[in-house]
């Protein structure tokens, strides 16, 4: 017999090694995440998946399933911190969806929606950060930047380069660049590159898709995140 | 440079770990780490130059552009404000000539704030080019800026500047008994090392850090892995405000604590330790050194120890400024040459440490009492204290007492008859285990130091009734959100809301929902930060609100809301712009 935890009074079955997240996604249930992705290396950072193992707080991402343990995802409690935690992300960097080419397709906006964020809530930081549209091909726009690192692990872990980086300490965190001049154009990103499509935000585009699919018609516009979270991580899990 | 670099790496086997250390000598040499280095360690070192400006820029103490000849640091502590430090920051920013935060233009001499330097008992305390200075005044200050002007070279300056006491007011159990060199390990051997495991286990010695583990259960826990590869770490990293026992210990007690890594090394069959000391206690680094060579001289460290046939050495490895790295999986890689971001656990270190391999991390004072159970036995130790807090906890007094200094007590010890002992009068409240731990009001003295009680790792500062709690709450909330490491979004975003919904508050500006919202965010980070230092960057704000609602309430307008967001504050850059400041470029917030 498989082992089994339980995650909101449901049984859900899992193999050794496996995070509380992945025995998750295999099972069908949803988590909330923005760092996590099923093929790299878990982050732990953002947060969002925050889930009570047996009372205790911990990261489903990164925590291990095992035996015994009784998981709290759906929660009022949790759904209302981890709202808290998104209206962080917002604040913290420079998100105006209407003006952002990535709408729709925004896992950001997406996980806000699904938490029913409605507002801010907390004061707006409103930090100054560049733009870098030195590539032919690839931008980055820093005012979107949530530092979930999944750029960095999928060019390293990928790609096998070594494009992204994240530096600076508490509030100044900020993406960086593998370049002397500090600047895109001299990395050795390609538009194909893994780390140029995985960002979870409108921080790294490509140039010139904008608008190729119009608004009304994009990935979170018919489906809420948690349907497509499980649609295509699904596999993954198994 | 390109020499210089080149032989820095050599001495350091070009090895990716060591990176710290040489950004510390480039640091030394340059006031700066210039573009050209980081290109060239990358090359030497075979890493990239993204993790090296990580590096740079995660650590206080380097930086990415020039910084004075004179680097002149004062401690922000709180202890040190208690003591002066606003007024001698600035006049001193006003006798050299340079504005806090910068360099002087002729480039000689750059000034700022620095957390807490550990000398809060003989405070206000600074440190220049990375070493300690003590009790500063304003005649220490024009001599300072005489010899700054006069490009003076350090090792000139006058050592009374640098000059340290140990301050050891209250000797117990560890301190009253200076141990001969090597009989700890010679009494462990003698035992047997199970059965001296067995001895500190019926010690109940637990780690001295704060939190509290069983050591001798973690000795075990890494002893079992089944990994030929060891490591034994001295958490030397000393950054919580107001703690400065292991400078004492490490000044006066170094062999002890070196005997208690080196038995933790036999015990658990590792082959290197490393002390990671923090950067702000680089005057100690050269008389450590010395201190392991004696013992490498006598066959106490190195090969064939004790000619027992067991081998270990010890590595001295200095922060750069960074209070993060006291978390011991930040310390780890720290010490791997990476940011002081904090792990994933599990793993924990026991298992899973430096390089991977099971690592015991412990206290400077933790490996100072394993030495001594090892030559006096379990019970000698487990018979002072209280039943789940045994032995002694030295603690490190400073703040509104006569006798500042190192007071090591019972567990068990009531917080009067400490009170009484360092000559405490007319006391508002304490905080008792730094801005992390508890802030107690003036009905609680009958409470008690131990685990079950009040935790503390060393910290005590004593507040008279001439402080303002909510100044005290205001230095410690800054200091939290000035040292997040920023892994994680409740911490990283919440430390800096939370010091902004503070300011709010304390700047007359908060209205009836911002206390609320205040113990909100509280709770958030608490909750859901990735480690200690976000788990209790909020305790000095709820530990007051708690006892001093009213004090809160008191700051806030009679107004139902007044919104975060300064209106007016915002078209300062209009204003600016239009070069206009007439009443009609200002406007109201709220009509009140």
């Amino acid at each position: 017999m498989s082992k089994t935890i339980t995650i909101d009074g449901n049984i859900i079955p899992f193999e050794d090694g496996q995070t509380i997240m992945e025995a998750a996604t295999a099972a069908g249930v949803y988590i909330p995440h923005l760092c996590h992705h099923p093929e790299y290396t878990p982050h732990g950072s953002c947060k969002l998946c925050t889930v009570k193992v047996n009372g205790r707080i911990c990261s489903a991402c990164t925590f291990p399933a095992m035996e015994g343990q009784d998981v709290l995802n759906n929660t009022k409690e949790l759904t209302d911190d981890r709202q808290k935690i998104t209206q962080m992300l917002f604040v913290e960097g420079n998100h105006f969806c209407p003006s952002c080419e990535k709408t729709g397709n925004c896992q950001l906006q997406a996980v806000a929606y699904h938490l029913n964020m409605l507002d801010n809530h907390f004061p707006l930081f409103y930090p100054s950060r560049e733009m870098d549209s030195s590539h032919p091909d690839v931008m980055i726009d820093h005012n979107r930047c949530i530092f979930c690192t999944l750029c960095v692990r999928a060019s390293q872990e990928k790609d096998g380069k070594d494009v992204f980086a994240i530096s600076g300490r508490g509030i100044n965190k900020h993406l960086i660049v593998n370049a002397q001049s500090g600047l895109l154009k001299d990395t050795d990103i390609d538009a194909t590159d893994q780390a140029a499509h995985i960002c979870p935000t409108g921080a790294i585009l490509i140039k010139r898709t904008g608008y190729q699919v119009p608004i009304g018609e994009r990935i979170y516009d018919h489906k809420q995140i948690d349907q497509v979270s499980l649609e295509t991580e699904h596999q993954h899990g198994e | 440079m390109k020499q210089f670099i080149q032989d820095l790496a050599e001495t350091n086997r070009y090895q990716a770990t060591h990176l710290l250390h040489i950004l510390r000598e480039v640091q030394s040499r340059y006031h700066y780490i210039p573009e050209a280095a980081i290109e060239q360690i990358a090359e030497l070192l075979n890493i990239s130059r993204t993790q090296i400006i990580g590096v740079v820029e995660f650590y206080s103490f380097f930086h990415l552009t020039p910084r004075g000849q004179y680097d002149l640091l004062i401690s922000d502590s709180i202890t040190d404000h208690m003591l002066g430090k606003q007024s001698l920051i600035d006049y001193l920013s006003e006798k050299l000539n340079v504005a806090i935060g910068k360099v002087r233009q002729d480039g000689v001499v750059s000034l700022d704030n620095t957390s807490c330097t550990g000398m809060c008992d003989q405070g206000p305390a600074g440190l220049i080019n990375g070493y300690a200075l003590t009790r500063l005044d304003r005649p220490k200050i024009d001599q300072i800026t005489d010899l700054i002007n006069q490009q003076k070279p350090l090792d000139q300056w006058p050592g009374k500047l640098f000059h340290v006491d140990d301050n050891i007011i209250e000797s117990g159990l560890l301190l009253s008994q200076s141990i001969n060199q090597g009989s700890a390990l010679q009494s462990a051997l003698k035992r047997g090392l199970k059965e001296t495991l067995t001895e500190l286990d019926k010690s109940g010695l637990r780690g001295r850090g704060g939190a509290g583990f069983k050591t001798a259960t973690k000795w075990k826990f890494c002893s079992e892995e089944h990994e030929n590869q060891r490591y034994v770490v001295c958490n030397a990293d000393e950054g919580e405000p107001g703690t400065f026992k292991d400078r004492v210990l490490l000044n006066s007690y170094a062999h002890q604590v070196f005997e208690g890594m080196t038995l933790c090394a036999a015990i658990i069959s590792a082959q290197q330790g490393f002390l990671y000391l923090r950067g702000e206690y680089l005057h100690l680094y050269d008389k450590l050194q010395s201190v392991l060579n004696e013992r490498r001289q006598a066959g106490l460290l190195g090969n064939n120890i004790l000619n027992e046939g067991f081998n270990f050495d010890i590595e001295i490895c200095l922060g750069a400024g960074a209070y993060i790295c006291g978390e011991e999986s930040a310390l780890i890689e720290s010490l791997e040459g990476k940011m002081g971001i904090p792990r994933n656990r599990p793993p924990y270190p026991v298992t899973q440490g430096y390089l991977g391999k099971p690592t015991v991390v412990n206290n400077v004072e933790t490996f100072m009492a394993a030495a001594s159970i090892a030559i006096n036995g379990g019970d000698w130790f487990a018979k002072v204290g209280t039943e789940k807090s045994k032995g002694t906890k030295i603690l490190s007094i400073c703040g509104d007492c006569s006798r500042p200094g190192i007071y090591e007590y019972p567990f068990g010890t009531s917080i009067q008859s400490v009170l009484n002992d360092c000559g405490a009068s007319d006391v508002l409240g304490i905080q008792i285990g730094g801005p992390s731990g508890t802030f107690i009001s003036n009905k609680e003295f009958d409470r008690k130091l131990a685990f079950e009680d009040l935790a503390t790792g060393g910290s005590f500062i004593v507040f008279n009734n001439s402080r303002n709690i909510l100044d005290i709450v205001n230095n410690f909330t800054h200091f939290f959100a000035h040292e997040s490491c920023g892994f994680c979004t409740p911490c990283r975003v919440g430390t800096s809301l939370l010091k902004k919904q503070l300011d709010k508050i304390i700047d007359g500006h908060g209205s009836a929902g911002d206390v609320v919202a205040l113990e909100e965010l509280c709770q958030l980070i608490k909750n859901h930060s990735h480690c200690g230092l976000g788990q209790t960057a909020a305790n000095p704000v709820l530990t007051t609100l708690q006892r001093y609602p009213e004090l809160y309430e008191s700051r806030l307008k009679e107004i139902s809301y007044e919104p975060g967001f300064d209106l007016d504050g915002a078209l300062e850059t209009a204003r600016r712009l239009a070069k206009r400041n007439d009443a009609g470029a200002h406007l109201v917030q709220v009509e009140e």
